[in-house]
């Protein structure tokens, strides 16, 4: 059974056959993680672009390797400029790679909606890495592996994203694949970062982390963008650690086994304490080498769909 | 030259006609009115134009000419151009040109250009300096080159003080303020902020961010009993606003664009670009409250708020793309498709929405369809079912969402200072 699209661009509406098939394929490209020789054949031939319009390193990195692992072969177009300054349009940008005849591009932007526009210019498979604060779908994907490797499921989990939510590409990828699988999703943060009507997806809001905590199998750490700071959608790193930062002591108290993801790179003493960070309950370093199997296990699935 | 229209049905609320009959325009006079025989004009010079309405000229009080500045989006020929082919004898156009037009120069270079045309064009100039909302525009000067509003359209008038400056100087020449109402601070978002937002992963722009520049525009006018016109306004709060205000006699008026009684935040769910605009697409709520206030009078008239943009701006990554779509030659029949033909508002109400307010709130002279009056005139037909098609647009740019949408009821022809834009073609009658 292919997959029913011949792009990823989102986990919304994509279906749960979908995912599942994702999520098993990976786990045979996991193993080949394992070998000394890391290397299979699969996509020999096929050509892939990374088109990296915003500064990403673990991402990026993340689907090179997963590239080369599967023998394809792969050039990267990374630039921090947008359209907007002087230079080339991101339509010509496009045109030009597709004129050298690839396969698949693998796109990040600033712009939500980039990866949808694509399809529209360009005959590749289009996989999104990351546009704006929409989507994020191969993060979601090993996230969702990661707390079934874990967990051994995910039906029946209840997950909570905690952090700003408004910005995050992250958690609505989440959001629609955990919610897909079965599981219950809340999400957690200061009001001034959860966006207008999330609940309407079938999410239920928190203000409190404890409560948080405490009602939950799983919690998706995001990152707080310090930088955000200037929009004043919280006052203080400080106060932020104080009233939604996860803790030992937090953890101890509720005394519980939970689940603890982060789709770094980790402020420390932020969003996690250290303690946390490299504590029993998280699996942050799984979350990447099981990143790369992902990305393999969507490479193939779309780079081999008839 | 004289000119008989054979078979229109005449429609001019203000004079109580509404009738069939023939016209007869003798070098753009209307001369007269009823059954006329043929036998009084050449042959060539006879239209049959059975069953066709025809009412005073249409007025667009909001368009954007991009001249001078953007010659390549639009020139004020070929806007008036686009006036013409939509059924439009009158125009205001904004002052975010570039210079923006906030010098005398300005004002008469685009009464210059449109001096020949058929089409009438009335420049709303400045309010600041540059459109910056600091110092004061020459406001005089402007009235006197030939501007009939002042606004700094695109943005609100940036303070309080300002406004009130605006409202006072522009109110001796009995010229109101034409608002673009967007609390700036709010206003960092490319489309209305709702699910659709936080399903697309956009900034957004709440419509509380209109609400309380409409409120603070409307407390001015009131205070000083000066006259605001609230431009292409979109949200529900803010139409309640009005409606209120206007019960407590303040002189404030308002439009609505064609977008926003037509389409809502829904349609950019494909990140078409050509559905990105200011304000944005809003929601069912507010489209239904828009509806309720043209129904009720709350809004006073339909403006375009015609926004050419050139294709390369236009196929941006969404975020980047600029806000602003074509109007003029799909608003006639967006009117008669989505609100007479939908019962929402008659025949005559359309004629006060798109012809008679719009003047009256710049204090215009209206027309008449009359004996001895000049023939300053709109010809459509309102059951034409017809498919847009934006590469036949009169406008140098593209940017219209409602390309290959049918509609029922076109315009037909135009007449205007002793022009007639009929078939394709002006020419002198």
């Amino acid at each position: 059974m292919p997959l029913s699209s011949p792009h990823l661009l989102g986990l919304q509406g994509v279906p749960r056959e979908d995912i599942q098939l994702i999520l098993d394929t990976s786990t045979t490209f996991r193993e080949v993680l394992e070998r000394p020789i890391k290397k299979v054949p699969t996509l020999q031939g096929k050509t892939i672009v990374n088109l990296f319009y915003e500064n990403s390193t673990r991402t990026r990195l993340s689907f090179e390797l997963a590239q080369k692992r599967l023998s394809a072969d792969t050039i990267n177009f990374s630039t921090a400029s947008s359209s907007t300054k002087k230079g080339e349009t991101f339509k010509d940008t496009v045109r030009n790679i597709e004129a050298m005849k690839v396969d698949m591009i693998i796109v990040r932007h600033e712009s939500a909606g980039v990866p949808a526009y694509l399809t529209k210019i360009s005959k590749a498979n289009i996989i999104n890495a990351g546009d704006g604060r929409h989507e994020h779908p191969t993060q979601a994907l090993l996230d969702m592996y990661s707390i079934r490797e874990k967990l051994g499921k995910i039906e029946g989990l209840k997950v909570c994203i905690v952090g700003d939510i408004t910005h995050s590409r992250v958690a609505l990828s989440n959001i629609y694949g955990l919610i897909s699988m079965g599981a219950q999703v809340s999400v957690c943060g200061p009001s001034t970062m959860i966006p207008k009507d999330i609940e309407k997806l079938g999410v239920k809001v928190y203000n409190s982390i404890d409560k948080a905590i405490s009602e939950h199998d799983v919690l998706n750490v995001l990152r707080i963008q310090i930088e955000r700071k200037a929009n004043s959608t919280f006052p203080t790193l400080r106060e932020y650690h104080n009233y939604f930062g996860i803790t030992a002591e937090r953890l101890e108290k509720h005394n519980k086994e939970i689940l603890i993801l982060h789709p770094g790179p980790i402020n420390r003493g932020v969003e996690l304490s250290s303690e946390v960070a490299d504590g029993p309950y998280q699996i942050i370093l799984n979350q990447v080498t099981n990143g790369v199997a992902i990305r393999m296990a969507v490479l193939y699935l779309l780079g081999t769909r008839p | 030259m004289k000119i008989l229209l054979k078979g229109l049905n005449l429609l001019d609320p203000e004079q109580k006609l509404d009738k069939k009959a023939d016209l007869l325009i003798n070098d753009g006079i209307i001369e007269k009115i009823g059954n006329i025989k043929s036998s009084e004009v050449e042959e060539n010079n006879i239209f049959d134009f059975n069953d066709m309405v025809c009412v005073p000229g249409l007025f667009d009080m909001h368009v954007h000419l991009r001249e001078p500045g953007r010659e390549d989006e639009e020139t004020v020929v070929t806007g008036c151009n686009g006036a013409a082919a939509g059924g439009f004898t009158g125009i205001a156009c904004m002052p975010n040109t570039n210079p923006a037009a906030d010098s005398a120069e300005v004002i008469k270079l685009i009464k210059e250009k449109a001096s020949n045309h058929l089409v009438d064009v009335y420049p709303v100039g400045a309010v600041s300096v540059d459109r910056k909302g600091e110092a004061l525009a020459p406001i005089a000067e402007l009235y006197e080159a030939g501007a009939v509003a002042f606004s700094d359209d695109g943005v609100a008038v940036k303070t309080a003080a300002l406004l009130r400056n605006a409202l006072e100087y522009a109110g001796m020449y009995n010229a109101p303020i034409i608002e673009h109402c967007e609390d700036e601070s709010l206003a960092d978002g490319a489309m209305n902020e709702s699910l659709v937002s936080t399903q697309l992963g956009l900034p957004s722009i709440p419509t509380v961010a209109e609400d309380i520049t409409v409120s603070r525009d409307i407390l001015m006018a009131e205070y000083l009993n000066k006259a605001v016109h609230i431009a292409h306004i979109s949200s529900k709060r803010s139409i309640e606003l009005v409606r209120e205000a206007k019960a407590r006699g303040v002189k404030v008026t308002a439009e609505v664009t064609p977008h926003h009684f037509t389409l809502t935040d829904d349609n950019l769910k494909t990140y078409d670009t050509n559905y990105k605009m200011n304000p944005p697409l809003r929601g069912k709520a507010d489209l239904e409250a828009v509806i309720e206030g043209l129904k009720d009078g709350t809004i006073d008239c339909i403006a375009s708020d015609h926004a050419p943009h050139s294709i390369e701006e236009k196929e941006m990554e969404f975020i980047y793309a600029p806000n602003g779509i074509l109007g003029l030659e799909s608003q006639l029949g967006l009117t008669l498709s989505e609100l007479v033909n939908k019962n929402h508002i008659t025949l005559s109400d359309l004629v006060y929405k798109l012809s008679i307010n719009p003047r009256r709130i710049l204090n215009i002279n209206v027309p008449s369809i009359k004996e001895g009056e000049k023939a300053n005139l709109t010809i459509f037909d309102p059951h034409n079912i017809w498919t847009v098609n934006v590469s036949a647009f009169k406008s140098k740019s593209k940017n219209s969402p409602f390309d290959k949408r049918l509609l029922t009821g076109k315009p037909v022809a135009v007449i205007n200072k002793g022009k007639m834009f009929y078939e394709n073609e002006l020419k002198s009658i």
